[in-house]
Formats: structure tokens, sequence, C-alpha cells
């Protein structure tokens, strides 16, 4: 390491904590604290801690909901990110691959996906038409819906940077397309996938709207719709409201905790030619 | 068709997908075309042509919403993709505690937005938040940010950097891998210093990182709610409103069609800004 | 010969279990407010008690216009459960009872319930769709009574009384009026609490209204409200954050005498209590004053209802949960749980003797006819969803006041087209 590698390090970790820490700072602080002390909203240290008081009023409020929270939104995101994942690839492969009209409508739909603002009430219809309604397994199929887009467009974006003669070498050696896909594309394209991990899971973690009008019903809850609770709820206990939002951001942090590692590795092993 | 090659692409991998998009995005948006037409209140619609387009355009404070939505959307895709594109570059250059720096970037991709809201509504607090209270010290009067009308607008697009830049970044911290260090190589020896480097390899090269993140910034950014919603609500007033949030208060109100209607001219904005758009970064795509 | 009434016994006693295993879940959508959590809990409590075979799920749903959608919606597509909880008057209006709601008219707890409030709750075939939940409520001006004694003040009967109380307040230092902008709902009160005033001057207003005849912009009585608020940013008499503090803040501001009016409906005693007990006997209630001493009077919002949706499999089993609600024994438990912020609507309910002074000074207008009129939400369909924005741009200094009300005069008309009225 350079010193003005370090140099640069050590400038940029104090800017960054300023800019990016402080507000979990405050945060933490504001878990901390006693009610009434967190009702002054100061960015100050707590005269007195209440980490336990609070950390377990939170989880035991409405009979451990937050447990159950923690629970479904897990089963959702992880149903919802596998699915993305393995669809958005197949889609984004065919639709940069191949040069034809069909894809060019396929591709306007893509864009329409994240245009289009969702129609909920027609949804709702469609849900209950199909017995999905109020069921874990449509929620994962509606967050698949609404984020398939975002998937397709990633890939599509980076299979441009794998060259085709991969693909013709593996033909050439009797591959069929499904094996060339698994085995050949898949793997190189995992930089993409750990980063769409990462970015689809929180964001379907932290969905609030959509079980709101989905998944209705008490052992249906998710852990945003905990955190919309202690806000009407508790108007004024602000230590518990922060106390849960940094109980819901941990399992947010652990995925990317783990992942970054991943995406470190997937750059150090030279990642793929452009 | 037996002469012509079995392509190795076939359709039939877009067929899961296309499945669970057709039956619950597709149809529903549809049927909400219809809506868009009639006076809806959820139980019973009336068809009523396009008065609720007629309606919606005679919205006072729809001029200004257009305009707010211009400015967030440009301010905050240019923003992130250029700040992104700065921070990933920083962040891959093998300085000290890089890999904990990545990690702090995008530290704040990871909070909900309700969580969010409720954070900068108290850091921005024009008394007793700390962005004044750190300002005071260098005695500056801090303004109130999210309540003055002429601020509100920028406070919410800087929440929005802020809880952005780290998905940019890691785009283009990923689109940065894909670049072969030959390339460096080759520029080194024909003595590029570090700038040159930046604008001849590393820009071109990350193009379609660039491509992702301006695409998706600039859609979120036309359609951006969340964060506009749990900070500032639209105000004070009707001062930091966007077309969504616009839209979204019709529809809060029970006025389902009207909403709808809304939700198609939005919808058809963002088509005529991104079409055009991603059909020149294609052709450019093409020419490489 | 031993065996047989061992058998028998055993055979009455799976009967007796299977009965009671014939359990009735109802389902209840309420708001999240501390206060209807509380009630709906003691209501539930003990109507299992008296009923093992009843049990409840109780779910929370958000308040404000984002509830409104969401109980549309579940409305709307049959999903809304066994009891809803929900706002009477025009929002009432707006489910389309008819279809959606069940007809409660015949229920045995409708006896106890005040005419007054079944008017709220009556579709448009003139059936009774609901029974009240909680207290009525006054809108009016919370006062700090610490500073009315310190700065020798009496509580005025006339907006310019008021206005000079301001003008002292500020002279002495302090903040005169609490806002709080940071939740905008509470930016209307001067405008809505001013209504009783309204109608004193121009009695037909809510009717010429409704039927597109009279406007904000040109009825001055009508106005006022807009002008006040107008009036009050620019003598300077708020608090420094006004535009992002919240309803809790201006309870805290009232309450702690760090501000000496703060204008609210009077649940916010309810908040009072929770955070502020010690400071419970320092806030006074007075309605909104209006030009003329002698017509002054309260206005008064209507408590939500429980409806049960026409699509419950549970009719039987939640008109009799809800006819226990309409009971004296019910309004009991609701203050029990909550204390008596209000009059309830139920008849021979009556407050402990002990009412906070808030309450006190609120409850003369409701024993004299003529003294409280109903906001105008509850006797007109229209109130324009933007009032609140409009009200944060006066009280603020965005906008003039009567540019607002013509603008205020806009929405309501396309409100008004929105839900298909006669003459608009």
């Amino acid at each position: 390491m350079t010193p003005r590698q370090r140099n640069t390090g050590l400038i940029a970790t104090a800017v960054a904590t300023v800019i990016f820490i402080t507000p979990f700072l405050y945060i933490f602080f504001m878990a901390m604290k006693t009610k009434k002390e967190a009702a002054l909203f100061l960015f100050s240290w707590p005269s007195e801690w209440h980490f336990w008081a609070n950390l377990t009023e939170v989880i035991q409020a409405r009979n451990y909901m937050l447990l159950l929270a923690y629970f479904n939104s897990t089963v959702i995101t992880v149903g919802a990110v596998t699915m993305l994942i393995i669809f958005g690839a197949m889609v984004g492969y065919v639709l940069q691959r191949r040069q034809s009209g069909w894809n060019r409508v396929i591709y306007g739909l893509v864009l329409a996906g994240l245009i289009v603002p969702p129609a909920v009430v027609p949804t709702i219809w469609v849900l209950q038409g199909l017995g999905l309604f109020k069921t874990i397994h449509g929620m994962v199929l509606i967050q698949v819906a609404y984020g398939l887009a975002f998937s397709v467009l990633l890939y599509r974006s980076f299979i441009g940077t794998i060259p085709r003669d991969l693909d013709e070498a593996a033909r050439i050696d009797g591959a069929t397309p499904w094996q060339i896909f698994f085995r050949v594309i898949l793997p190189l394209l995992k930089p993409v996938t750990v980063t769409l991990i990462v970015v689809q899971s929180i964001a379907i973690f932290n969905d609030f709207t959509n079980p709101l009008y989905y998944l209705p019903g008490k052992d249906n809850v998710t852990v945003q719709l905990t955190l919309f609770n202690f806000q009407t709820q508790f108007q004024s206990q602000f230590n518990l409201l922060f106390m849960n939002i940094l109980l819901v951001t941990i399992p947010p942090l652990l995925v990317f905790i783990f992942f970054n590692r991943q995406i470190v590795a997937g750059m150090t092993a030279g990642g793929v030619k452009g | 068709m037996a002469s012509r090659q079995k392509s190795p692409y076939p359709y039939w991998f877009v067929l899961p997908a296309a499945v669970v998009f057709v039956t619950l995005f597709l149809v529903p948006t549809f049927a909400s075309f219809w809506f868009s037409m009639t006076r809806w209140d959820l139980f019973e619609a009336h068809f009523i042509g396009w008065d609720n387009y007629h309606q919606f355009f005679k919205e006072p404070f729809l001029v200004q919403g257009l305009v707010n939505t211009l400015i967030y959307a440009v301010l905050t895709s240019a923003s992130k993709s250029v700040l992104g594109l700065l921070l990933a570059v920083l962040l891959t250059s093998g300085i000290l505690w890089q890999g904990f720096l990545r990690s702090v970037v995008f530290f704040p991709v990871l909070v909900s937005t309700i969580g969010i809201g409720i954070t900068f509504q108290a850091l921005m607090h024009p008394t007793k938040g700390v962005i004044n209270i750190a300002l005071a010290y260098v005695g500056i009067d801090g303004p109130s940010w999210l309540s003055d009308p002429g601020l509100a607008l920028y406070s919410v697009a800087f929440i929005d950097l802020w809880k952005g830049v780290g998905l940019a970044t890691l785009i283009y911290i990923a689109g940065l891998a894909a670049i072969a260090p030959d390339y460096y190589e080759a520029a080194r020896i024909d003595g590029a210093t570090r700038v040159q480097q930046f604008w001849r390899v590393t820009v071109p090269l990350v193009r379609p990182a660039t491509v992702t993140v301006i695409t998706l910034s600039l859609i979120g950014g036309l359609r951006s709610f969340d964060i506009i919603w749990a900070t500032t609500r639209g105000g004070p007033g009707f001062s930091s409103d966007v077309l969504a949030s616009v839209i979204y208060k019709q529809y809060q109100a029970g006025f389902y069609g009207l909403a709808t209607a809304g939700n198609v001219i939005l919808f058809m904005l963002i088509a005529i800004i991104i079409l055009p758009l991603t059909w020149w970064f294609n052709r450019r795509e093409v020419d490489l | 010969m031993r065996l047989i009434p061992s058998a028998a016994l055993l055979a009455a006693f799976s009967l007796v279990a299977g009965l009671a295993q014939a359990q009735t879940v109802l389902s209840v959508t309420t708001d999240g407010n501390a206060e209807t959590v509380a009630a709906m809990e003691a209501l539930t409590a003990a109507y299992t008690a008296a009923h093992p075979d009843v049990t409840f799920e109780i779910e929370n749903r958000p308040g404000g216009a984002d509830g409104d959608n969401l109980v549309k919606t579940r409305l709307a597509t049959g999903e809304a459960g066994d009891i809803l909880q929900y706002n009477s008057g025009s929002l009432f209006q707006a489910l389309k009872p008819v279809e959606n709601l069940a007809d409660l008219s015949d229920i045995a707890g409708q006896a106890n319930v005040i005419d007054s409030f079944k008017s709220v709750v009556t579709a448009s075939d003139g059936t009774v769709r609901g029974v009240p939940f909680g207290p009525a409520m006054g809108g009016g001006i919370y006062y700090n009574k610490k500073i009315d004694a310190e700065l020798g003040l009496s509580v005025p009967k006339t907006w310019a009384e008021f206005m000079a109380n301001n003008e002292k307040i500020k002279a002495a230092g302090k903040v005169a009026v609490a806002q709080t902008y940071g939740d905008t709902w509470s930016s209307q009160l001067f405008v809505l609490a001013d209504y009783y005033n309204v109608q004193a001057q121009v009695p037909n207003f809510a009717a010429d209204y409704a039927a597109n005849k009279a406007k904000y912009a040109n009825t001055p009585a009508a106005m006022a409200g807009f002008q006040h608020l107008e009036d009050v940013f620019k003598a300077g008499y708020l608090n420094e954050d006004f535009g992002v503090a919240k309803f809790d803040d201006g309870v805290r501001m009232v309450a702690t005498g760090e501000a000496a009016h703060y204008p609210m409906l009077t649940f916010a005693l309810g908040n009072i209590k929770q955070n502020f007990p010690e400071n419970l006997e320092d806030v006074g209630f007075m309605a909104q004053p209006g030009d003329d001493a002698a017509k002054n009077g309260l206005t008064v919002w209507m408590p939500a209802a429980l409806y049960i949706p026409a699509a419950s499999e549970n009719q039987e089993a939640a008109k009799d949960f809800l006819s226990f609600v309409a009971s004296v024994e019910g309004c009991n438990l609701m203050i029990g749980a909550n204390g008596a912020t209000g009059p309830y609507l139920i008849k021979d309910c009556a407050l402990p003797a002990d009412v906070p002074g808030a309450v006190a000074d609120m409850l003369p207008y409701f024993q004299t006819e003529g003294l409280t009129a109903p906001a105008l939400e509850f006797l007109s369909p229209i109130k324009g969803p933007a009032l609140e924005q409009f009200t944060v741009e006066v009280g603020s200094g965005i906008r003039p006041a009567a540019e607002a009300a013509g603008l205020y005069d806009q929405d309501v008309e396309k409100q008004a087209k929105q839900l298909g009225l006669p003459n608009w």
C-alpha cells in the first residue's frame, strides 16, 4: 500500500463516517434511550442505556409479532429472489443474444414493467381468482412479477460483456441450450447475480406497500408492518420505534456482509472479459 | 421449418417469467387502462370517456409537479451516476480500509424508506436537528430543510442520493470488474496519466454499467414517490410535489379513475423520455 | 353395569368438548391509535370472558388517507373481515354502505344509541349501519392555564380578544400559538373548527355548499378560518419549528407551558394523559371564538363507528358483539380504558364526576341546545382532499388566504364531480 493510498483511505473514511455513519449512530442512540429522552429527538449520548429493556419490549410486543414477521419476510424474500435470479437471467440471456422482432416486444414489456405503477385492485381480483390472495406464495409471485424488469435489465446489459464465442464453443461440444445457460453462462454472471441478490432481497425484505395490500391478516405480518405498528400504536415511544428500525435493518445487513465478500471474490477472480 | 437451424437461445427460456409477469402485471395493468376512462370508487365504475384526462390536466399544481419531477429525476440520476462512478473507482483503487468503506457506502440502501423518513426528519429538524446544530458551531444559521418551500425538493433529492448512491456504486464496481487489466496496462505503456486512464479506459469500457445506472435512476427519479412521501408528503403545501405524489393524492382521495388516468400520463411521460434514450444507448452499443 | 354410566358420562363429556370446540373467531380491523387499541382490547376481553366460544383477532390498519384506501380496497374485494372500525359521516358514505355494510338497524344495542349519532351512520336507504365507538370530540383551542394566570388573561369569547391575548403572550416572550404542520392534518383546525361560527352567521351554508351555491371564497364568514391562519402567522405568534413540528410536539408545548394555545380536537387529551399526566390539570379547552361573544359555541366531531362488512360470514356473532359495544357496560369499559375525554353517545352512560378540567370546559356546550354544531364533514358529503395542503400554505405564509380559499373551492368542485353529485 502506497502512502497515497493510505492517506486517501484515511480521508475517505473520515468523510464517509460523517456522511454515512452519523444517521446510523442517531438511530442507535435513539434506540437505547428512555421514552422521555427519545422524545426530545436530540443527537446525544444516552444518559441511561436501556438496551435490554427496549429490546425485549419490542420483541415481545403483540405476542412476539416481530419473530413471526422475521420468518414470513425471510420466506418471501428467499423464494422471490431465487425465482428472480433464474427467470431474470434466462430472459436477459435470450433478449441479449437474439435479435428479432419479438425481442423488441419483450424489451418494451420489460421497460413497461419498470415504468408502469402496479394496479392494485385488478391485481387483487386476479389473485383471488387464482386462490393466491392472502397467501405467502401469492406474495412471492407478486414480488417476482414486480422485480423481473430490474433483473432482466441488469442481466441483459452484463450478458453483453460475455463473448458469444463461449456459447458457440459449448454448442460445438454438443451442449444443449439448457446446459450452455446453466453450466457456462450463469456461473460467469456471478458478480451480477450477487449484486442482484443483495439489491432484490433488500428491496423485498423492506417492502411495505405490497404486503399491506396483497397479504392482509395477522399471521401474515412482515417486518415493515411491525415498524408501522410501532409508528401508530406507540405514538410517542420513539425509543421503541428506533429500536425496531435497528432490528429490522439487521437481516439486510447480514445479507450484505455475507455477499460483500462474494462480490470481492468475484472481482479478484478477474471477473468476465469485456 | 425443418431446414432452419434450432436456435441455441430458445424462446421457451422466457416462458416461466412471462407467465408470472403477464398474469400478475400485464393483465391488471390493461384492466386499469379501461378504469382510467371511468369514474371509479372501487365499488362501481361509470364510463366517462376522456373526462379524467381533462381533469388531470386542469390540476392547479400539475405544471409545478411536472417541473419538480424533471428537476428531481435529472438531479438524482446525474448525481448518482457521477458520484457512483467516482466512488467505485476510489473503492477499487486499493486504498486503506477499502472493504470497510464499500460497506459503509452501501449501508443506507439497507434501511427501509420508512426508517429513513423518520431519521432524516429528525436530523433535518430546524432547531433540534444535528445538521443545523453542526452548522451553528461554524456560525451558520441553518434553514428548515424540509419545510422551507424553496428548499424542500432539494433536501429530499439529497436524501435520495444518500440512500441510492451505494447501489450505483455497487453496479459500477461490478462493471469495473469486467474491464480486463490489460487495457490499463496498455494505457500505462502509452504513458497515460491516471486522469487520462480514467477518461480513455474506464469511462468507455464501463458503459454497460453507466447505461444501467442512468436508466434505472432516471426511471426511479421520474417515478419517485417513497422518499418524498416519507419526508415531506409533497409539502409544505405543494412545493415538493412530483407527478407521482400528485397521482397518489388523487388515489388517496378516492378518485381512483382520475389516479389511474394520471398513471397513464406518467407512463407516457416516462416512455417519451426513456425510449429514445435507450434506443440511443442500444445503437451506440451496436456501433462498438 | 358400572361401565354404563361412565360410558354415558364419557359421551356427554365428548359432546360438551365438541361444542366447546365450535369456536367463532371474529376478525376485527381498527386504526392503530393507542386509544382505539386500548378500548378494543378491553371490549373484546370482556366479551370473550362472558362468551368463551367467541374470540377475536385484532388487526391494525394505517390511519388517514392510507387507511381509507385500504378499507375501500378490502371492502371492494370482499376481504374486510367481520368487524370494521372506521369514520362516520362523509367518509362512511364513501364506503357505499348499502352494498358493502350489513344493516344494523334492528340489533338490540341500537336502542341505546343517541339519535344524533345514528344520523351520521345512516345509509342512503335510511338504514343504520354502525354503532358508536369512542366519545364525541370538540374542535377548538387548548390553552395553558398557568400562562393565563401568570399574565392575568381570561378565556376569550371573540377572535379579537383571542388575538389581544396572543399579543400579550408574545410581548411576555412566549409562544402564543403552537402549530404543527409536520402533521399536515393538524393545520386544518382553524378552518374546520370555525364551522359553528360559520353556521351562526350563514345558517344555510352546508346545504348551499353541497348544492354548489355557496363557496368559501365568496362567503366572508367561511373565509374567516383561512384568514385566522394567515393572521397568526403574520403576527409572529407561532413556534419556531411550526413547519416540521408534529402533533405530539403541539400537545407537549401546550401541556408544559412551552406554548399558550394549541388548536386541536379534544381527543388529544388522551395523549396528554398518557405522556404528561402531571400537567393534565394545567390545560383548559375553549371553543374557537368567532366575531360575536353572544354566539359562542362548539364545533363537534362524531366518533368513529364499528361496522360489519356485508361479506362477513359471522354476521350473527358480530352483531351480538356490536350490541354489547353499544350497551352501557360497553361504554363503561371504554371509559375505563381511556378515561373520560368527551361524552359517549350511549343513553344512560354517565361520565364519572372527576373528569379532567379540559373535559369539564367542554361539557356545558353539549348540555345546552344550540351550543354545538357538527363539523361540515358530517353535514355535507364533500370535503376537498387538498384542504390540508392549502391550510399549511396559508399558515406558513406561502399563499394569501383569499387565493387559497378560491383554490380550495376548485378542489371541492373536482371532488363533487368525482362523486357524481347533482348540480356540479
